[in-house]
């Protein structure tokens, strides 16, 4: 590994700065002579979390396999702002066919390499929530069940945001989107609905399904490269804040992204064999108005119209992603012992 | 041309028996076609299958529509199909059951057909007698070779044995073969019947 | 070596000798005997290397597919009718990418109403997305055109499509001359992608295209198909050379030299058709037969070369456009442009009614007499039609029609598997 001297800094995030670790456990980004799988100049907007969680999936996913990596992709942003013709930003082999269909492909893709004996070449298959949870999830669910030697990863940025930021199954409740218009006596999204896709994986029992967020980029790699340790069908559901879709600050993708985590709403583990095995425990709980606040979509449950009771129902929801993956340990706070006993455990 | 329906139900082996016929026509180096009524139908629903025998290319693709013989492997579809349609008036009728035509409210058929073409044969009984299960398509391709000359029934035992690997093959065409014996016999009594 | 054998079952084997790496399967009828057949011979070994993988849908069959041979493996699927429809999206893209992939199509009618027996609506529901189309005539030419078909495809990076009639070809058991495994090696050399997914040397496929080049690119895939026109006669020729089989190529005449009328058709029903027209020769009739095996690419100059000398056409197709008549007869006028040949539409056969010869000689005995009209349904009941549109008229919530002209008909299934 090259080694770059870095100025020291405060960045006020709970992150560990690279300099402060040994060698072996730098993040994969701070190797200029990283892979860059996709390469810079695509067409992604500004504080784009999509762009920067697939970049450092996907170097972290090429160290892991020694570069012996093929890429498929969903139809979506990722798809669209990383290749017009003829140019291209990725200096991996990248195949895209439809929006549905990328597990699928990716299954093609594997039995290919397994029929030629190129075992060593690895398959990651990509695309955003609409092309994970709602139109490729047959084909998805499909891939896990066969337990084919891929590695799916969902950047999950809430909706369809290539079409102009319309509700999917992956939208949250109350969230304004073109087609969860903030009008009407309930407006944006619909609670009690969407798909959780993390623990759908896990009940096909596949041998790794892990959460991320673009907030914690070092955990980000580190679960490709556990996930790289496995054969057989994986998942890794990647939260990336959307600032055009979610009306946040282009430079407030991180912090939007840690505080996805640190409310809750937003649970961040892992799991082998349908077994959560971990989770990013929640350092200062934060309540999800510091969160909603920080984005247009939610706009409406504040200002002059305040829908408190509508913050309130998005807490609890909150609250219960704490007590099912115990995101706070009990003893220390308190406002996790309440959330565990006015709700059902998992 | 020789063209034969074969009238079952569902899970009685109707396909399996049209194509067994084609192949031992086939192994005696005639042309063949075998192809099944093309249904979604279940078990037990009234099936039908066809086979073409010809010494020259078969090129038609139309369902058998004037079958020079009908096997009917249930009887109880009597009244329920119109078994008969269209057969040519030389055609031939085979009948898996032990009892008689006239027994089965059929003897009209002794008007419109030639009486030696008509015959019932206890293939289900003859099965169970082989092998101990009521699997009555081997005994009735037999009868059928017996009544129609249209195959032999040596070739009809290697087409048997070649679908039903080992003991069941073997078992399967020792009941062709005591078909084949009852229907000659019973057309041996006809024949001296009809010159008494 | 010459076998008495199920249609699938022989496609099924032939196309284990094309050595296939990567087959996906989903059932439908009628294409499942084949996939099954795929799928044993590679459980037991006998196809190997191979990946057989059941697949959650033909959507994802095609999916598969599109991934295997993107990374350079020889890719096989085989689907029908609703299927085909269900891979549709797929199927175009596909072709889109320039993936030799090779699948078997047993033809069915698509519904409502459901229907799972033969006719060419599901072949011509994607006629516009860039596969080659052939069509077999008999199981020996399916089974033979599945080589042809590998060969095509990967000499021209051009998803094919071996159309087989459903039920009538795939289900019916009779000669096939089956081919050994050093005769199709001589004949199909391995898999050379002309793009390929490889780590060494990384390529972006299936990127997007705007207005600055997606005629161009478009064309090119056209182009590709009018080099098929040139390829497919050539192949079935070298086939012809190897194995003494005439199978594939273009188009088939039969008893064309002298015909005034002649009729285009496709697929197992030729076989029929010239039952009827050596019955009707025999009654001094001047009527020939031309098969198109090759839909896709469209061989209009050997169409026309074919039909040049007769004055009268009869194009018989098992689908049609609704709202505006025959498909091939669409394109065989096109064909004729400029002549003075008359084209007779007949639509026959739809959903499984079948084609009998005494229809067909009948319909030909009309044309000869110069009795046809423009568009004709062979052996459509019309007065079934005409009650149901009286009951329609009658009354508003007339109900279901499908259901509505089985009750006039008195038809229930049993009886209806005799006619």
């Amino acid at each position: 590994m090259t080694k770059r001297p870095v100025r020291f800094y405060q960045v006020g995030s709970f992150a560990v700065g690279n300099r402060l670790l040994s060698d072996e456990e730098r993040t994969v980004q701070s190797d200029p002579d990283r892979t860059n799988s996709i390469d810079s100049g695509h067409r992604a907007c500004q504080g784009c979390g999509e762009a920067l969680g697939a970049r450092y999936a996907l170097d972290a996913a090429m160290r892991a396999t020694n570069n012996q990596l093929v890429a498929v992709n969903a139809t979506g942003c990722l798809e669209v702002f990383s290749t017009p013709y003829p140019e291209t930003s990725w200096r991996i082999p990248w195949l895209h066919s439809l929006f549905g269909n990328a597990p699928a492909v990716a299954t093609g893709v594997a039995a290919a390499l397994r029929v030629k004996g190129q075992s060593e070449v690895r398959v990651v298959s990509q695309g955003g929530d609409g092309g994970t949870v709602d139109i490729g999830f047959g084909c998805l669910s499909g891939m896990f069940e066969r337990n084919d030697d891929v590695l799916y990863i969902c950047y999950d940025n809430e909706g369809y945001m290539n079409t102009g930021v319309q509700r999917s199954g992956a939208t949250p409740p109350a969230a304004r989107t073109a087609t969860t218009d903030v009008v009407g006596p309930q407006p944006g999204n619909t609670f009690g609905q969407g798909k959780d896709l993390p623990r759908i994986a896990m009940a096909h029992d596949v041998a790794y399904v892990a959460t991320a967020t673009v907030a914690d980029l070092h955990d980000l790699e580190a679960k490709v490269e556990r996930a790289m340790a496995f054969r057989g069908a994986r998942y890794l559901h990647v939260l990336v804040p959307c600032p055009l879709g979610w009306g946040s600050a282009a430079n407030e993708t991180i912090h939007v992204a840690r505080l996805a985590k640190e409310t809750g709403m937003f649970p961040v583990f892992e799991a082998e064999y349908g077994v959560v095995t971990s989770v990013s425990k929640i350092r200062h709980q934060t309540p999800v108005e510091e969160y909603l606040k920080l984005q247009k979509r939610f706009a409406h449950l504040f200002g002059k119209n305040p829908r408190p009771e509508i913050v309130a129902h998005l807490q609890e929801l909150a609250n219960r992603n704490i007590a099912r993956y115990g995101l706070i340990d009990r003893e220390e706070t308190p406002a996790a012992r309440h959330a565990s006993t006015s709700e059902e455990p998992a | 041309m020789f063209q034969v329906r074969i009238h079952g139900r569902g899970g009685q082996g109707v396909v399996t028996a049209a194509e067994i016929l084609s192949v031992a026509a086939f192994d005696e180096g005639r042309q063949a076609q075998a192809f099944p009524s093309f249904g979604s139908e279940r078990t037990g629903a009234p099936v039908v299958s066809f086979c073409r025998i010809d010494d020259r290319e078969i090129r038609t693709r139309e369902p058998v529509m004037a079958p020079d013989a009908v096997i009917v492997q249930d009887v109880t579809l009597i009244n329920q199909v119109d078994l008969f349609s269209g057969l040519s008036p030389v055609g031939y009728v085979l009948i898996n059951t032990s009892r008689t035509f006239e027994e089965l409210g059929l003897a009209d058929l002794f008007s419109r057909f030639p009486r030696p073409h008509l015959v019932t044969c206890p293939a289900t009984e003859i099965a169970l007698a082989s092998f101990g299960r009521p699997l009555p398509n081997a005994a009735l391709l037999g009868a059928f070779a017996a009544l129609t000359r249209q195959v032999t029934l040596s070739a009809l035992q290697t087409a048997i044995r070649d679908h039903f690997a080992g003991a069941v093959g073997e078992r399967n065409a020792e009941a062709a073969s005591a078909a084949f014996d009852t229907v000659t016999i019973y057309q041996e009594e006809l024949a001296r019947a009809a010159a008494n | 070596m010459l076998q008495q054998i199920e249609g699938s079952r022989a496609v099924a084997e032939t196309v284990a000798l094309c050595r296939p790496e990567v087959v996906c399967a989903y059932p439908i009828s009628p294409q499942t005997h084949i996939i099954e057949a795929v799928g044993v011979m590679v459980k037991e070994g006998r196809l190997s290397p191979c990946e057989f993988i059941n697949v959650e849908s033909e959507f994802a069959a095609m999916s598969v597919a599109i991934g295997a041979s993107a990374t350079g493996a020889r890719a096989y699927t085989a689907t029908a009718s609703q299927g085909l429809l269900y891979m549709m999206e797929a199927v175009y893209n596909a072709a889109g990418l320039g993936l030799p992939i090779v699948m078997t199509l047993a033809n069915r009618a698509i519904g409502a109403p459901i229907n799972i027996w033969n006719d060419h609506s599901d072949a011509m529901a994607v006629r516009d997305s860039g596969w080659i189309q052939l069509f077999a005539e008999t199981n020996q030419e399916a089974a033979d055109l599945h080589v042809q078909a590998f060969r095509l495809a990967e000499e021209l990076s051009v998803p094919v499509m071996v159309c087989m009639d459903g039920f009538i070809l795939t289900h019916a058991v009779e000669g096939v001359d089956l081919l050994d495994q050093a005769s199709v090696d001589r004949f199909l050399p391995p898999y050379e992608p002309r793009q390929v997914l490889d780590p060494e040397h990384p390529v972006s496929i299936g990127a997007m295209v705007g207005p600055e080049a997606f005629p161009e690119v478009r064309y090119l895939a056209h182009l590709r198909q009018l080099d098929a026109l040139h390829r497919i006669p050539a192949i079935a020729e070298e086939f012809l050379t190897a194995t003494g089989r005439q199978s594939g190529g273009l188009v088939h005449s039969y008893r064309t030299e002298d015909a005034d009328t002649i009729v285009v058709a496709m697929g197992s029903v030729l076989g029929t058709i010239k039952d009827a027209v050596d019955i009707r020769r025999e009654a001094g009739e001047r009527i020939g037969v031309l098969g198109i095996t090759s839909f896709r690419p469209f061989p209009a100059r050997a169409v026309r070369q074919a039909l040049s000398g007769a004055s009268q056409i009869v194009v018989l197709e098992k689908a049609f456009s609704i709202g505006h008549g025959g498909v091939l007869a669409t394109d065989v006028a096109m064909a004729l442009q400029g002549t003075n040949c008359i084209i007779r539409e007949v639509v026959a056969g739809l959903g499984g009614r079948p084609i009998t010869r005494q229809s067909l000689v009948a319909l030909f005995y009309k044309a000869a007499q110069g009795e046809l009209g423009a568009l004709l349904f062979l052996d459509l009941d019309m007065d079934v039609v005409d009650r149901e549109v009286e009951r329609m008229k009658a009354n508003r919530r007339s109900g279901p029609s499908a259901e509505n002209v089985l009750r006039d008909l008195g038809v229930t299934r049993g009886e209806g598997a005799l006619s």
